[in-house]
């Protein structure tokens, strides 16, 4: 398989955890606005945005993912009074060790996305997918015993 | 020197540190200043003049060298705009301008007395000579 | 192992249309656990609940996966379909394959594969689903108001009208607050003690409602629906029991170097004083820190004068503990200092005063008996200015960065009251803007201006200096272009409001949160306006932000409606997804307690025996009635002790393999 043909076929994968309170709403309203983005986006909901913990998002980059968002309220609005305040500092932390991992820094981001923002929820995962897909394939942290011992 | 005055406006801003958009029009700089009635352009006037870029005129205006720099806007100001380093900063485009000098050689010989120290002199000719 | 039956819906052709359903059902039948899979046009419908239902019965189904529209659409639906199946309501899962899925993409292949691997996610995740039972707690029926002003008036006596216990605590003599002392209340011009002193009656007459005045909260523990608080009934030094309210006591005492509280430090009262002459409860009480008897051992004049003998010198403070069901915080305001003010004068001159001060010197009960006079000789005004925003609107760190919200209302009451009784009195108000949303205020200030004839000046006073009796008042007029020099007789400062200093200790104790101005927050700025992230915890009035006495009671009004609406339960059911600590695993250092934003977290000393030894350790403990299930705590923990029931570390590491695979 030449080079080209292989980039042409790489498909990214995205995992974005969504804050139950905001972003995931935001992604439902996305939806019932038939906003599009690419499939290639999962999302997993959680209580908060500081629910994820840094080792969800280790573990999606072990298991293959191209690149990880953790989504959740505005600043000021969560739910929970100070949750996105603790995942904003905990990510700052976690993508810094990435980087100096050799992850790239547009792998990883944090986005805050209310229940009002569909539109942002659609564009930010356009983009993000855009900027993965030109990124190309994880391949440093990727742990092929995780995907053998699966199969 | 200076292109539009949005540019040297952005200087002024730049050499003065001051966001003239955090300016709510209280006009308690004017109500402070104790030089105001020497002026022809008074400090709350002087902020939203660089809001707008309007920075010509500044340059050209009496305010500019009757301003004592007491502080007493920046010390009162509510929203901490600080006319008064915006003042200063127009003072020093119009001494940073070049070829508009206030003194020339030729006048220094009419300035030699025994009263004025030379120092004086040439000092005042280091500066206002561009 | 679990026995999984996944049902995915069509929605009609909302999902069909790009979801091939049937390759969907059939993909996830040999995923682990799935022992029946189906598809149906309407899950939602009842053909389609009873097809859950029965299927739950008939493969003795231990959980269910929906594939369908978004869970916060129909999860409850789904749940209550569980149950009524012998389920366990959460052992059921979503997966969202319509707005995450079907709504946003065009491509039926990837759209299927997408709402397969969606399916997948949800029952990687349902494998290791464990059911959880809603905890249940009592109510007790019975609310604690926090602060005695209007609003906190006006919640307990909604409260106690819907036939609920309520107490009061009030750390002032009487009740009454800031509303007591106001002259005239605007757009109306009604007078304040009119309105207020019937309530104030009410509140102290009502049976469900009981009065701690002189008194504080000490400290608060508990949760929603059953909190402990301890209150200091500060010492009195008279018997409430005994006292007749005659007051002949105060007028007996010798002490007259107190500063009158409620006349703004106008005028001086007695050591023994009552706070005002509709005071609630009308019964003195004794300021030890003036009261020569308790400086000196001397004295003893008013036990001399008191017919009732109900003096008592030996008094001490008193603790009491309740329980309350619901709490409502209505702390109120005060006044900021002026002392970062000083070009305002108003430490060199009496008769620079606050606008607060100016209401007590109109107040007909006031130290003037409402005669307009100046503080400092007595002497009729003829110039007064007023100067608005003083300390408000302030990023300069001397005042306060909001907007006072009640000054340009009540500077234009102050002005016209001035102009309506003193025609000859010129008055000048400095604004940087008017402010008047509010029904009837715009005319209300307009009527100032035109009928009144205030001179309303735009611009700010620079300066006010006292020179031989008068006050030079230097100042700008912005639309002029002008510095203008005014000699008034008096300068009123529309001073900016604060919470109460109190506030900040009580958002500790309450665990209710207060932003950077000290001012309560609210669950929701827009949506849940009288509720505090912290459940069972209410705001009412200007504890949660500057308002006038309309907006104050309407706020007072609706906290008192949430709060009947908790009384009137029986029992809470909480949200069972709650944090747990692993105690074999948790090592006590407080990492998941500093975290909580509710103060759910506590340590105990535990026993344990661990290879034949006694070992006491530290460990944390969740108390699942207080805890809102964020998560926080789960990955502060460093030793992976803490996990989050319904989002457990594992599970979510389970959806995340799924989607990766």
């Amino acid at each position: 398989m030449s080079l080209e043909t292989q980039k042409k076929e790489f498909k990214p994968l995205i995992v974005a955890f969504c804050c139950n309170w905001c972003s995931y709403a935001g992604a439902d309203l996305a939806g019932t606005s038939r906003l599009s983005y690419p499939a290639t986006v999962k999302v997993i909901r959680v209580p908060c945005s500081c629910r994820v913990n840094p080792l969800f998002v280790l573990r999606a980059f072990q298991r293959g993912a191209d690149g990880v968002i953790i989504a959740g309220c505005h600043p000021g609005d969560c739910h929970y009074t100070t949750g996105n305040y603790y995942a904003r500092r905990r990510m700052t932390l976690l993508f810094s060790m990435l980087d100096y991992l050799g992850i790239e820094r547009e792998r990883t981001r944090v986005e805050w996305i209310s229940a009002a923002e569909g539109v942002k929820f659609s564009t930010t995962m356009n983009e993000f997918a855009q900027t993965i897909q030109a990124l190309g394939e994880n391949k440093r942290l990727e742990d092929l015993r995780c995907k053998e011992s699966l199969e | 020197m200076h292109g539009t005055d949005q540019e040297l406006a952005e200087t002024i801003r730049r050499i003065s540190g001051v966001n003239t958009r955090k300016c709510m029009k209280c006009g308690k700089c004017s109500g402070a200043c104790p030089a105001f009635d020497e002026m022809d352009i008074h400090p709350h006037k002087f902020v939203s003049m660089v809001e707008k870029g309007d920075i010509e005129a500044l340059m050209a205006s009496k305010s500019l060298w009757n301003c004592l720099s007491c502080f007493a806007c920046v010390e009162r100001c509510p929203r901490s705009v600080e006319p008064a380093r915006l003042i200063e900063a127009v003072r020093v485009a119009v001494i940073r301008q070049q070829g508009a000098s206030h003194m020339k050689p030729d006048a220094v010989p009419g300035l030699l007395n025994d009263k004025l120290p030379q120092q004086a002199i040439t000092s005042a000719l280091r500066k206002y000579q561009k | 192992m679990q026995k999984i039956g996944v049902f995915v819906c069509w929605c009609g052709s909302n999902i069909a249309a790009t979801v091939d359903v049937a390759a969907v059902a059939e993909a996830v039948k040999s995923e682990p656990g799935v022992v029946y899979a189906t598809d149906y046009q309407y899950m939602c419908s009842e053909g389609g609940q009873s097809r859950i239902r029965n299927a739950i019965k008939e493969y003795g189904l231990t959980g269910v996966v929906v594939c369908s529209c978004s869970p916060r659409m129909h999860e409850a639906t789904f749940r209550k379909t569980a149950q009524a199946a012998g389920l366990n309501p959460y052992m059921v899962e979503i997966a969202n394959i319509r707005e995450h899925c079907s709504w946003i993409h065009k491509d039926k292949a990837e759209a299927t594969e997408k709402a397969i691997i969606l399916a997948r996610t949800a029952i990687a995740k349902l494998n290791l689903n464990q059911p959880l039972i809603a905890g249940e707690s009592r109510v007790v029926k019975r609310a604690l108001v926090i602060g005695g002003g209007i609003a906190g008036i006006q919640s307990a006596l909604d409260i106690a009208d819907a036939g609920y216990e309520v107490d009061i605590v009030e750390k002032s003599p009487t009740i009454g607050g800031k509303m007591a002392q106001l002259d005239k209340t605007f757009p109306t011009l009604d007078c304040a003690a009119c309105i207020l002193t019937p309530k104030m009656v009410d509140a102290a007459a009502h049976e469900k409602i009981h009065l701690y005045t002189y008194s504080e909260v000490e400290s608060v523990s508990g949760f929603v629906g059953n909190f402990t608080v301890n209150i200091r009934k500060k010492a009195r030094s008279v018997n409430a029991d005994l006292c007749t309210g005659c007051g002949d006591c105060t007028k007996k005492c010798p002490s007259r170097k107190a500063k009158d509280e409620f006349n703004m430090g106008l005028n001086n009262r007695g050591a023994i004083y009552i706070p005002f002459a509709q005071a609630i409860p009308n019964v003195p009480v004794i300021d030890r820190e003036q009261c020569i008897k308790f400086r000196t051992g001397k004295c003893g004049l008013c036990e001399k004068t008191c017919s009732a003998k109900a003096i008592d010198f030996t008094q001490k403070d008193e603790i009491v503990e309740e329980r309350y069901g619901a709490i409502v915080v209505a702390t109120g305001f005060k006044p900021i200092s002026l002392e970062n003010f000083n070009e305002f004068a108003y430490a060199q001159s009496p008769d620079v005063v606050t606008s607060l001060e100016f209401e007590r010197i109109m107040n007909a009960a006031g130290p003037t008996k409402g005669q307009l006079l100046r503080p400092s000789d007595n002497t009729h005004p003829h110039e007064i200015v007023f100067v608005q925003c003083v300390g408000s609107r302030d990023t300069s760190g001397c005042g306060k960065p909001y907007c006072s919200k009640i000054c340009c209302m009540y500077t234009a009451k102050h002005a016209m009251l001035v102009r309506e009784k003193y025609p000859d009195v010129n008055v000048h108000v400095f604004y940087i803007d008017v402010r008047t949303p509010g029904k009837n205020f715009d005319e209300f200030y307009r009527r100032a201006v035109e009928e009144y004839n205030v001179d309303y000046i735009k611009g700010m006073v620079g300066k006010v200096s006292p020179q031989g009796g008068k006050l030079r008042v230097q100042g700008s007029d912005l639309l002029a272009d002008r510095q203008i020099v005014i000699d008034a007789d008096m300068v009123v400062l529309a001073t900016a409001i604060e919470p109460d200093p109190t506030a900040k200790g009580l958002a500790t104790m309450l665990t209710a949160s207060i932003d950077t101005n000290n001012f309560f927050t609210e669950a929701h700025p827009k949506l849940r306006p009288v509720e505090s992230p912290t459940a069972g915890v209410f705001l009412s009035g200007v504890c949660q932000g500057p308002k006038d006495i309309p907006e104050t009671v309407a706020q007072a009004s609706a906290a008192a409606s949430k709060v009947i609406g908790l009384l009137s339960k029986d029992k809470l059911l909480s949200n069972p997804c709650v944090a747990g600590s692993d105690e074999m695993l948790c090592n006590g250092c407080s990492a998941c307690e500093k975290v909580c934003p509710y103060g759910a977290i506590s340590y105990v000393e535990k026993e344990y025996r661990i290879a034949g030894k006694t070992q006491v350790r530290r460990v944390a403990q969740v108390n699942s009635a207080i805890c809102q299930g964020c998560g926080a705590c789960t990955v502060a923990c460093p030793s992976g002790a803490m996990d989050l029931k319904g989002f457990s570390t594992k599970q979510i590491m389970a959806e995340v393999d799924a989607i990766c695979r």
